[in-house]
């Protein structure tokens, strides 16, 4: 029988990556994302397969023992919330200059500063463009329920890994603290030193004399050697462009208007999808599941179908930003978003869809009738 | 099927650990389910609430603002959901502790005397599975084998001794509960 159980998003992720074979957490508690450290304490991790589970001393702390751990070629991670991942900034540069593998979890609440435990989507852009400095990027999932935030544990240290980058799930407050129904695989086997060694030759396992010493650094003074290093990393974030976008299309297929949404906004756009059709608005959801790399290809398909599209974040407006890059102007792109930790209604985000294209717009007779029965 | 409710009371009066026997019992019975509380200021003192849907289908938005039934256990809930149940939706509340009564002619009320019940009974732990009886009585969603092992699996296993109690305080909360007025 399958292992089915009622979890909320922190702990599904937490036996998610038990069960991916995770080496390493290192964190400090921060509400809402405090259960994930709390599961892993109380389920034993040491006993169970070996994986260590630390409480450091601060968020710097933990980033760094991340860099630690992935630099010898282990799976490791660290969670925060919103002002914690602010703290590890330099941390993930750092990684991102050196290519080592990690996963990263941010249950983003309400800010700036210490702003709010709510929940929130306000990270966007320091997820998506670099919240350290440099030129890097890193993938960012997306996850949407419960389960997906079991999933993205496996997923984010197979991505890690086969790209040696560092993946970030951004979640919210609320996909954390909600529970729901989760179905659990098979536990994945910790790699042995043996198998470390032979997989991932650049991780700092101990110089043999028939190889050169692995040096882990983002250093190189000399510019012509560091921009060299650039441009590789670059062609690798192109690469990622092209492999890995993924995204899941709500009732698109004879959609008239498009929301765009992603995490908890988009399972309010979901419900609001269904409202819609009961008034006889034909209108579908895109919801990106890779935040980077992101689904733009799609949105440029859908720009040819639809009349408008509305990008709903609870933010003051910033995935609405890659929306309009990706139509390129072919489609009004409006920006509907609730800040400080308020999360908006199904209904009310389907009001300002309404309101922003179908109201102006007296396109079909069918849609006029459609308004007068709301109104 | 899909049912969306609301229980929503003070905290430590056992509105989140109600929902979430409802949500694991509801998926025993093989329904989708989802419980989404409120984490944030409410459960360090004052309100707390929970957002449970029992369905058949994929769930879409776990975060609802209407509701088919709102459970209501203290004013600030009153005053804050009573609007937010659907029109013919239930209404079900333990008049204790209210003062201003639910107005709205458009939904079916309820009460149940919960918190007299556990006081005479001298068992305050199970106030929120007389609330929970009461629901069960008006929307038999789940059946009360499923509800057992929704018990077994979100109570810790040192307090198994006390589910004969608790679904004792089910069963008198669905004899408990009391038409108030069905809609006009």
């Amino acid at each position: 029988m399958k292992d089915i159980r009622l979890m909320k998003g922190n702990e599904a992720i937490a036996e998610g990556v038990i069960r991916a074979g995770c080496d390493g957490y290192f964190g400090y508690p921060i509400t809402p994302q405090s259960e994930v450290l709390e599961y892993l304490m109380a389920t034993k991790t040491k006993e169970r397969t070996g994986m260590i589970t630390l409480q450091a001393e601060s968020e710097i702390a933990s980033i760094h023992m991340v860099y630690g751990g992935a630099a010898c070629g282990k799976r490791v991670m660290t969670s925060s919330s919103s002002p914690g991942i602010s703290l590890m900034q330099e941390g993930i540069s750092f990684m991102a200059g050196t290519e080592l593998p990690c996963l990263l979890l941010n249950v983003v609440r309400g800010g700036p500063g210490l702003g709010t435990i709510q929940p929130s989507q306000s990270d966007y852009f320091q997820a998506v463009k670099g919240g350290g400095h440099g030129d890097y990027k890193m993938i960012v999932l997306a996850p949407a329920s419960v389960q997906e935030m079991y999933d993205f544990a496996k997923l984010g240290f197979e991505l890690a890994f086969k790209h040696r980058i560092q993946v970030m799930v951004l979640s919210d407050g609320a996909i954390g603290q909600m529970m729901e129904k989760v179905e659990l695989d098979e536990q994945i086997q910790r790699l042995t030193d043996a198998e470390i060694k032979q997989k991932y030759p650049w991780a700092t396992t101990g110089k043999t004399p028939d190889r050169e010493r692995n040096i882990i650094t983002s250093l190189d003074l000399n510019p012509v050697k560091q921009e060299i290093i650039n441009i590789n990393l670059q062609k690798k974030f192109k690469h990622i462009e092209q492999t890995e976008v993924r995204f899941e299309r709500i009732m698109c297929d004879d959609a008239e208007y498009l929301f765009v949404a992603y995490g908890s906004s988009a399972r309010i756009c979901q419900k609001a999808v269904l409202l819609g059709r009961e008034r006889g608005i034909k209108v579908g959801l895109l919801r990106p599941i890779t935040l980077f790399p992101y689904p733009s290809k799609e949105l440029a398909k859908l720009a040819k179908q639809v009349k408008g599209m509305l990008s709903v974040e609870m933010s003051a407006g910033q995935m609405v930003e890659d929306v309009r890059l990706s139509v390129n102007g072919a489609v009004p792109v409006e920006h509907y978003g609730r800040l400080g930790g308020i999360m908006p209604a199904p209904d009310e985000v389907l009001n300002v869809l309404e309101n922003k294209f179908i109201r102006l717009s007296v396109n079909t007779p069918r849609l006029c009738l459609g308004i007068k029965k709301i109104l | 099927m899909t049912e969306e409710i609301i229980i929503a009371g003070f905290g430590g009066q056992g509105v989140l650990s109600m929902g979430k026997i409802l949500a694991y019992s509801g998926m025993m019975q093989n329904k989708e389910v989802s419980w989404f509380p409120s984490y944030g200021p409410e459960m360090r003192g004052g309100t707390a609430n929970v957002t449970v849907i029992i369905s058949d289908e994929r769930i879409s938005s776990p975060i609802l603002n209407k509701f088919d039934t709102a459970i209501i256990l203290n004013q600030q809930s009153m005053d804050k959901f009573e609007d937010s149940v659907k029109p013919g939706g239930v209404l079900i509340y333990d008049p204790n502790g209210i003062v201003r009564h639910p107005v709205r002619k458009d939904i079916n009320v309820y009460t149940i005397d919960a918190a007299d019940e556990a006081a005479r009974l001298g068992l305050s732990k199970v106030f929120n599975m007389l609330v929970l009886g009461a629901f069960l009585k008006l929307k038999p969603l789940i059946e009360p084998e499923y509800m057992r092992k929704g018990l077994e699996k979100s109570l810790p296993m040192r307090h198994h001794n006390l589910i004969p109690e608790n679904e004792k305080a089910i069963e008198r909360g669905k004899q408990l509960v009391k038409l108030e007025h069905l809609m006009n």
